[in-house]
């Protein structure tokens, strides 16, 4: 049989896919080194504008932003990935329970609910309940929806690990925490890193949701480089979307060989 | 004297469906006993009953005397040997073997010097520091043994353990697994599916079968006087003929073969009527002093012996062996021969 890259037009369906896909991030990197102060016109390699972001008149609102995504990231992809850990335990050594397939569907429907009607019903849930809207509706907001991205790598590799492994710690006298905490962590342990990086990353990019939940002069930065924009884009933006870009491309190729490395000793 | 395990009336039902029908069994001390049968006869699952995997749905299992039955499994002095071995991965070798006597709260010298031994026992010393995905197949088979015996458990459990072994491996294994169990003295409740391997190496066997023990005995006792058609067959190979009891009594019976021809043999039943006779193929000579008259269909090579595929008179299908010997000339397809039954090669079954 012949493989698909012998396909007609399969040379040029990729090299479309991939320049649609990459172009524009290339652009934005490319840019990101211009000398110049147009966004369009090329004045030499510089990194003017990186220095622009730490030391510019902008320097202040995004550090503060920078620094909102980042302990929100933080501290709701670890609460989300301990709570995945707790589902996952749940779901795939809790053996059949009522409500089991609903709890599945639980979990992961924000994957599935646009992100716009999770934005809108978070709002007005926060309202209902008579939260003021600031740094801590955005944490728990985001909680929420990074749980399914910590859950997902987590199932996936506790469901690669036989029970017998457990079952032969509680045979060897270990406890049913001993087991857990000696055996069963240590092995789920590449699966909880890539869904806690995983989560992180949902969290430090989200902006549709952190726009309708964040209230007043709260930014991350996402929300804060959309601020600039609105304003007209300068070339700042460039360096910090390519930081950002930087930061999830190394998170994310974190994530894959993690889990990887962790497949080839089951 | 207390036997090791005391398996008494259990029972275990999933829902309504019942694994095991009122099992009664006493292993005792320093006794190498197979539990054996086909896959989903229940002997793994009574295997896990005593390991404490599975929970009695109603009866006792007794060790030395205490009912253990609702003990969670870490407080059971029994060790298992899992069928794929369940080494803990991220653990070394050592780390493996020592992880029992950590749990039991050994300090780290004395379980460093006994895991030690353990590994010297299986002779895999070399290996102490390599993780387990480094052993070969057999080599982690006997990791697991030495992490079983180290915490001296009062009883070894092993589940089919040689299954995932190849021919060879599995012949070496099984002396080395008899001579372990006599050096130890330690009681071994081996479970497996292959007769040949309970025959060569228990001291007592459990046939069972569909949740039942079907007959507990020596390897002699459950392959020369089997008592029903389903250990007969089992064990070996046998031919089953359903006859009719003329006279039965003192556990000899007297049969009417097809044919007409009577003989006398011993009985596992005391009740007349039809039974079936089990006939063990190497116990029937071709001789003019017949007990039976059948024609040849073929004969099968088979290295060491000649298979001999026969029908009976009304077309009963029949087979017997002859040694490959030089002198034996195989008789030829469609020939009539009289079949001569050697002394002991016929039992009544109870059913």
């Amino acid at each position: 049989m012949k493989g698909v890259r012998h396909y007609p037009g399969f040379l040029a369906m990729t090299i479309i896919c991939l320049v649609v896909l990459y172009a524009p991030l290339a652009v934005v990197a490319v840019y990101s080194f211009n000398g110049s102060t147009s966004i369009t016109q090329w004045g030499g390699v510089s990194l003017r504008w990186y220095g622009d972001v730490f030391t510019g008149p902008e320097a202040g609102r995004f550090g503060q932003a920078a620094w909102n995504s980042l302990t929100i990231a933080l501290i709701a992809s670890t609460a989300a990935t301990a709570i995945a850990t707790a589902a996952a335990l749940a779901m795939i050594r809790g053996g059949v329970f009522r409500g089991r397939q609903a709890s599945f569907a639980l979990i992961n429907l924000p994957l599935m609910v646009p992100e716009i009607v999770i934005a809108v019903s978070t709002l007005i849930f926060f309202s209902t309940i008579g939260l003021t809207t600031g740094y801590l509706t955005i944490l728990l907001a985001h909680l929420t929806f990074c749980i399914p991205f910590a859950y997902l790598p987590i199932a996936a590799r506790l469901e690669g690990i036989e029970g017998h492994y457990e079952q032969a710690a509680r045979d060897l006298y270990a406890t049913r925490a001993q087991a857990f905490r000696l055996i069963l962590l240590p092995l789920m342990m590449p699966g909880i890193v890539s869904g806690w990086l995983l989560a992180f990353i949902i969290s430090l990019d989200d902006f549709i949701i952190t726009n309708f939940v964040k209230g007043a002069g709260m930014e991350t930065l996402p929300t804060a480089i959309f601020g600039s924009v609105k304003q007209g884009i300068k070339p700042n933006i460039m360096a910090i979307s390519t930081l950002m870009l930087g930061v999830s491309v190394l998170f994310v190729t974190a994530a894959y060989l993690i889990n990887r490395k962790g497949q080839k000793t089951p | 004297m207390t036997a090791a395990v005391d398996i008494h009336e259990a029972v275990k039902r999933y829902g309504s469906v019942t694994a095991l029908h009122r099992v009664d069994l006493s292993i005792s001390d320093n006794e190498f006993f197979t539990l054996l049968g086909p896959s989903g006869c229940g002997k793994t699952t009574l295997l896990r009953m005593i390991a404490g995997f599975e929970d009695v749905t109603e009866g006792e299992v007794r060790l030395f005397g205490e009912n253990i039955a609702r003990l969670e499994p870490n407080r059971r002095p029994v060790n298992t040997v899992f069928q794929h071995y369940a080494l803990f991965p991220h653990m070394t070798v050592i780390e493996n073997v020592a992880f029992g006597l950590k749990m039991k709260g050994v300090d780290a010298a004395t379980r460093r010097g006994r895991a030690g031994r353990m590994l010297d026992m299986v002779h895999l010393s070399a290996f102490a520091d390599r993780m387990p995905d480094q052993l070969s197949g057999g080599q982690q088979q006997r990791v697991a043994l030495a992490r079983a015996l180290a915490p001296e458990p009062k009883v070894l459990l092993l589940d089919e353990p040689l299954s995932a072994l190849d021919l060879k491996l599995r012949q070496a294994m099984r002396v080395e697994l008899k001579q372990l169990q006599q050096d130890t003295g330690i009681t071994f409740i081996f479970v497996t599916h292959d007769q040949e391997e309970a025959l060569t190496m228990s001291d007592r066997i459990a046939v069972m079968s569909e949740g039942r023990v079907q007959q507990v005995g020596t390897a002699r006792d459950i392959y020369e006087a089997p008592v029903n058609r389903f250990v007969a067959d089992f064990i070996g190979e046998t031919n089953l003929l359903e006859v009719d009891v003329a006279r039965v009594e003192g556990g000899t019976a007297e049969v009417v073969l097809p044919g007409g021809h009577r003989i006398t043999c011993p009985s596992a039943t005391t009740a007349p009527g039809r039974h079936h006779l089990s006939i063990r193929p190497e116990r029937i000579s071709l001789s003019a002093e017949a007990d039976l008259t059948a024609t040849v269909d073929r004969v099968v090579y088979l290295g060491t012996d000649l298979q001999v595929m026969v029908r009976l008179e009304g077309g009963t299908p029949f087979s017997l062996r002859m040694q490959n010997a030089a002198r034996v000339s195989p008789p030829e397809p469609g020939a009539t021969v009289g079949l001569h039954l050697e002394e002991g090669a016929a039992r009544l079954l109870a059913d």
